[in-house]
C-alpha cells in the first residue's frame, strides 16, 4: 500500500473552479492534488471555446477561454498543485465521521488518494469520447472496440480499422501501423482535418499500398462473443463494403457525460449535486461540489460563481483539515502571512 | 419572426418561432426541442447541433462553411443534407424553414 498518495483535498475537474479552489484552499495552507480526464487544465474553457471571448471575468473586459485558464494556472502556481491529466475518477469512499471526515479516492488508471475532503468541480461532467450508434457496438466494447489506446499490444497482428479524420484518427493510424496486421482509416470525406504532416504520412502509406483509406462510414458490425470479425462500411455512392477487423476505434471527439459521480452516493438532483450556499458542502459531510456541477436555488453556472463557492467551500474545508486552528480573515493585499504563501512578500 | 420545424427521429414535429438573428440552434434550446444538445454553446466545438436541413430548404440555408464541414466530422450518420443548426443563421427568408434532428448527437 506504498503508493497511496496521501493529502489533504482531491478536488475533481481542473476546469475554472476546480483551478481557482487551488488558490482559495493554499491561501489557508491547505495542500490539494487536481484529477481531471482531459491532458490539460481548464475544462470546458480550453476544451470547447480556448479561442472565444468571455466579457464576464471582473476585472478582465475581455479574456479568451486559454488565457482564463493560463492566467489561473499561473495564479495557482505558488501553491504546487500536483495535476493527475488523462485520469478518471472512478470511485470514492468514506473512511472517516461527520466530525472528522477522511475519504479514499480511486482513478481509472490505478492511483489512490486519502484525503481529508474532496471538492467535486466536475462541471458538465467529463469530457469522454462520443460512441457511435452503431446497432450493437456495445457488445464489443472494451475487446474489440477502443476509443483509447491503453496498451499498443493489444492491437498487435490485427486487423485495425480507424474511425474518423482528425488528430486523433491520424495519429493512431501512423502509431498502429508498424504494429497492426493492417490498417483501415474510414472517413466520411476525402479531406483531412488533422495536421498536415499526418495527413501527408498517411496518404504516403495508401499510395505504398501499406494501409487502406475508405471513403465512407460504418453501418453495422458483425462478430460473436465480444469478438469482432467484419464492419461493414457505407460507402458513398450507396454501396457498401464488408471489411475484415478484429479492432476498431471510432474517434469522434468528447462530450460531457456525469459518469463516476453517480455512484458516490450523493444526492443527485437532475445529474447535478445540490450543494448548501453557506459552504457549497453536498450530503455527504466533507464532500462539496463547486462550479457547474452543483445546484441551489439561484444558481447561475457563470465561471464567477465557482469562484465564489470555491472560497466559501475552502473556509469550511480548513475546519476540516485543521480542527483546533481558528480562522482570522486576511486581505491578499495586506496579510505579509498571506504574501508568504503566495512568494511576494 | 419566422417559423421553424424541427422534425426528431421519430418523426414528431415541433414549429416554433423564431427570432431573425438568433441562430436555429438557439431556437432550439430556447424551445427545448429534444435531440439537439449544443455543448458548446454555438461555438462550432462539439457537433452536437446536427441537423438535417429539409431538401427543399437547401438551397436557402446553403452550404456549410470549410470550418463547419471539419466539425461535422465528429457527428454521426452525416449526409449531404447536414449542418450544425448552430451556423444557421436565422433570416426572414427561412420563414417555414423544415430540420430533422438525429437520434443521437452524443
Ligand atoms: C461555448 C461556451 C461559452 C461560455 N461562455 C461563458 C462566459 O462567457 N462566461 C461564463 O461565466 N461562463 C461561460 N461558459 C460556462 C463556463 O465555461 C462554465 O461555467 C465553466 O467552465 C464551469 O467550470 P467548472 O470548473 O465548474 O467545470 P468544467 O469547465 O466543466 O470542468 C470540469 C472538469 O471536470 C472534469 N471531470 C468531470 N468528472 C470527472 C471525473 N470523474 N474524473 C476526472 N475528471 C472529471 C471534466 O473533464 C472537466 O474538465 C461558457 C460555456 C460554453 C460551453
Ligand atoms: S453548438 Fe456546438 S457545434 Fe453547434
Amino acid at each position: 500500500m506504498s503508493d497511496i498518495i496521501a493529502t489533504d483535498v482531491v478536488i475533481v475537474g481542473a476546469g475554472p473552479a476546480g483551478l481557482f479552489a487551488v488558490f482559495e484552499l493554499g491561501l489557508l495552507d491547505i495542500r490539494a492534488h487536481l484529477v481531471d480526464i482531459l491532458p490539460r487544465a481548464g475544462g470546458q474553457c480550453s476544451e470547447l471555446y480556448p479561442e472565444k471571448p468571455i466579457y464576464d471575468i471582473p476585472g478582465f473586459p475581455i479574456v479568451t477561454g486559454q488565457g482564463l485558464v493560463d492566467n489561473l494556472v499561473q495564479q495557482i502556481e505558488p501553491f504546487h498543485p500536483t495535476y493527475h491529466f488523462g485520469e478518471m475518477v472512478v470511485s470514492l469512499e468514506a473512511l472517516g465521521t461527520a466530525d472528522k471526515p477522511a475519504f479514499r479516492v480511486q482513478t481509472d488508471a490505478g492511483k489512490t488518494f486519502e484525503c481529508k475532503c474532496v471538492i467535486v468541480a466536475a462541471g458538465g461532467g467529463s469530457f469522454q469520447p462520443k460512441k457511435p450508434p452503431i446497432a450493437g457496438i456495445d457488445a464489443y466494447e472494451g475487446k474489440s472496440v477502443h476509443y483509447a489506446v491503453r496498451r499498443m499490444e493489444d492491437f498487435r497482428d490485427h486487423n485495425v480499422m480507424i474511425v474518423g479524420g482528425g488528430d486523433s484518427a491520424l495519429d493512431w493510424t501512423l502509431n498502429l501501423h508498424p504494429v497492426a496486421k493492417r490498417i483501415t482509416l474510414v472517413h466520411r470525406r476525402d479531406e483531412f482535418r488533422g495536421a498536415p504532416h499526418s495527413v501527408n504520412s498517411m496518404r504516403e502509406l495508401v499510395e505504398a499500398g501499406k494501409m487502406d483509406l475508405v471513403i465512407g462510414q460504418v453501418g453495422s458490425l458483425a462478430g460473436e462473443g465480444g469478438e469482432l470479425k467484419t464492419a461493414t462500411v457505407k460507402l458513398n455512392d450507396g454501396t457498401t463494403r464488408d471489411i475484415a477487423c478484429e479492432r476498431m476505434m471510432p474517434f469522434f471527439g468528447l462530450t460531457m457525460k456525469l459518469g463516476p459521480i453517480a455512484d458516490w452516493g450523493l444526492n443527485l438532483h437532475e445529474n447535478l449535486v445540490p450543494a448548501d450556499t453557506e459552504k457549497f458542502e453536498t450530503s455527504t459531510p466533507g464532500i462539496f461540489a463547486i462550479g457547474d456541477i452543483n445546484t441551489y436555488p439561484g444558481k447561475l453556472k457563470l465561471i464567477l460563481s465557482g469562484f465564489h463557492e470555491g472560497a466559501l467551500a475552502a473556509q469550511k474545508v480548513h475546519r476540516y483539515v485543521y480542527p483546533d486552528k481558528k480562522l482570522t480573515f486576511q486581505y491578499t493585499t495586506s496579510s505579509t502571512s498571506l504574501q508568504k504563501k503566495l512568494g511576494v512578500n | 419572426m419566422a417559423k421553424i420545424t424541427f422534425v426528431d427521429s421519430e418523426g414528431k414535429s415541433r414549429t416554433v418561432d423564431a427570432e431573425v438573428g438568433s441562430t436555429v440552434m438557439e431556437t432550439a434550446i430556447r424551445n427545448s426541442i429534444p435531440e439537439i444538445l449544443a455543448e458548446c454553446g454555438g461555438a462550432c466545438a462539439c457537433a452536437t447541433c446536427h441537423v438535417y436541413v429539409d431538401e427543399g430548404w437547401l438551397a436557402k440555408t446553403g452550404k456549410a462553411s470549410a470550418m463547419e464541414e471539419d466539425m461535422l466530422d465528429f457527428a454521426f450518420e452525416v449526409k449531404p443534407t447536414s449542418r450544425l443548426s448552430c451556423q444557421i443563421k436565422v433570416t426572414a427568408d427561412l420563414d417555414g424553414l423544415v430540420v430533422n434532428t438525429p437520434g443521437k448527437q452524443g
